[in-house]
């Protein structure tokens, strides 16, 4: 039973972690770009729903669409101010400008609502279930549950509808895609919206898992997220989704039954073996650049 | 054997020639002193290009004479350093590539590049889509709008897909077709973004004379179901003394001959660019 309820509330860990690493894989997928401010969108993410739920007592109800409106926007926005006159530069520029977007996000946060950590609202409310000896914590239910209609979504939107097409066509040939009469920048942009509404998503369930946030919230999720899309092919939305939670997984079965101290360490090697044997992620192509 | 034309080509009052049928309408593409510069070095200068509506016209030159960097410049992929380029009478300039496409220019490459990941039917509705509304809204909400444009681009799609026999090709990836097929569909695929003009790098490149025989009559064909220009570079002379009609020999970046192609085949500059100066040969 301990082993089913570990396997659980790391499926669910998983999901979060999923849910963060599409927005990296999409975004770099896409924009040939790692986005590394994008773990502090989780953090931005919660504490807006701080700020609707606890300070304006808002419900949830409207607490979750108006964060997701508002991380979509502050997204795409930092897209346009601070990637995108940078869409010719080198990657190492735009790689350290994304660094530098996520000091100034943590900073700003540590501004704004000091560096106390704070109690983040109850706004998921389900039971516990209760399956003879397993208890199955309703954060987990919610996360789970909400992660795998996201994802189903997400994967019927890209395959299926036109601006998913676009997406897919930028992603393996920009130029081509321009040429055939894509707005790449339009596409571009619908991308970061979407990897920031799912940040929301990621920042909510976080919160509600761990109860408290802070300015450096983001940052670890935001680095195994990475991790995460990285063991599962970087560019690859399958490959997120599966890295995620076998990251969230392994993480969890270390910490029960090897080490709490070294589950970190235990998580990072095992990217290591993984890159190692498989250079291009679990389910990352090869490029064959044609010339 | 390719068939040559047998069409009449007259002279418009800016010298350049056009085919007869196309003397009375403006020309789609009227290029006038374009120029590139990467850093110091001049790609291509003073090129001066005119297209009848329906002419098939011929862009040919040694390795290096920039007639890809003509093509790139003409779907603004490279902006220009001098000069002006006016697709069906609008200027160009300042316009993105993607502005440029839907302004009704579209092109094929050299190396293919086909979405390889994406079946055929979504590489050619990749074209269509941006065609029919761009709207940001209903692409992203499916609005009822949506699925009557999605059902009407599956239908024109197999149209497309059909003109070339092509149909049963339609749920394979598009990356795991044979090379003629795939070259086939890149046209299609340009096709479907319903262009005024469509550039055409190297079309019969790892042909037989069979299917380049067959190209020059799809070539034709193109023309004349869709009424359209059609800019060829090539280097399988038959193709292009067959099929095109007006001609134009780029070398060092600078056009050194234009004509018909009895013209080309007997003027002494082409000749020398191609096999050198005479006494070393």
């Amino acid at each position: 039973m301990d082993f089913l309820s570990t396997l659980i509330s790391g499926l669910s860990l998983g999901s979060i972690y999923a849910l963060i690493a599409l927005g990296y894989t999409m975004v770099y997928g896409i924009a040939k770009m790692l986005n590394f401010a994008h773990g502090d969108i989780i953090m931005v993410a919660a504490f807006t729903v701080y700020v609707f739920a606890t300070v304006l007592k808002l419900p949830a109800a409207a607490t979750i669409p108006l964060a997701v409106l508002f991380c979509m926007l502050l997204g795409v926005t930092i897209e346009r101010i601070a990637y995108k006159p940078l869409r010719k530069a080198p990657p190492l520029s735009v790689l350290i400008t994304a660094i530098g977007v996520s000091y100034f996000l943590q900073n700003l946060a540590l501004l704004i609502f000091g560096s106390n950590q704070k109690s983040f609202p109850k706004i998921i409310n389900i039971p516990a279930l209760k399956l003879g000896q397993l208890t199955i914590k309703g954060e987990s239910i919610a996360t789970l549950s909400v992660s795998i209609v996201i994802m189903l979504a997400l994967t019927l939107f890209i395959s299926r509808s036109k601006m998913g097409k676009a997406m897919r066509a930028v992603s393996e040939d920009k130029e081509a895609a321009e040429l055939m009469g894509i707005n790449v920048n339009q596409t571009i942009s619908v991308t970061f919206a979407i990897g920031s509404a799912l940040a929301v998503a990621a920042g909510v369930f976080y919160g509600a898992t761990y109860n408290f946030i802070g300015p450096y919230t983001g940052s670890m999720p935001g680095i195994k997220a990475f991790v995460a899309a990285v063991f599962g092919g970087i560019g690859s939305i399958p490959g997120a989704m599966l890295g995620g939670i076998l990251l969230g997984v392994i993480e969890n079965l270390s910490k029960a039954y090897i080490s709490t101290e070294l589950s970190d360490a235990i998580v990072f090697a095992v990217l290591i073996i993984i890159l190692y044997v498989k250079p291009t992620g679990l389910l990352g192509r090869k490029t064959n650049e044609k010339v | 054997m390719i068939r040559n034309n047998d069409v009449k080509m007259v002279p418009l009052p800016s010298n350049a020639i056009v085919p007869e049928r196309d003397v009375d309408k403006p020309p789609v593409l009227s290029v006038h002193q374009l120029g590139i510069d990467f850093g110091g070095l001049t790609a291509v200068d003073n090129f001066n290009f005119i297209m009848g509506r329906t002419e098939i016209g011929g862009l040919i030159g040694p390795n290096g004479a920039g007639k890809t960097t003509v093509f790139n410049l003409l779907t603004n992929v490279y902006q220009p350093t001098r000069g002006t380029i006016l697709l069906d009478g609008v200027n160009t300039s300042g316009k993105s590539v993607s502005q440029v496409s839907r302004m009704g220019i579209a092109r094929t490459f050299q190396n293919i590049r086909l979405f390889d990941r994406m079946s055929v039917i979504d590489n050619v509705k990749i074209g269509l889509h941006n065609r029919y509304d761009s709207n940001l809204l209903s692409s992203v909400l499916h609005t009822p709008g949506y699925f009557r444009h999605e059902k009407q681009a599956d239908e024109k799609a197999m149209e497309l897909l059909s003109f070339f026999d092509m149909q049963d090709y339609a749920q394979h990836d598009a990356g795991s077709l044979p090379y003629g097929a795939q070259r086939r569909i890149e046209i299609v695929r340009a096709l479907a973004t319903e262009p005024k003009v469509l550039l055409l790098d190297e079309p019969a490149a790892g042909m037989n004379p069979s299917e380049t025989e067959e190209l020059a009559e799809n070539i034709r064909r193109i023309r004349d179901t869709f009424g359209i220009a059609i800019v060829l570079i090539e280097h399988d002379m038959n193709l292009v003394m067959g099929v095109c009609e007006g001609i134009a020999v780029l070398n060092y970046g600078r056009i050194i001959a234009k004509g018909t192609p009895d013209e080309i085949k007997s003027n002494p500059d082409v000749i020398e660019a191609y096999l050198g100066k005479q006494e070393d040969r």
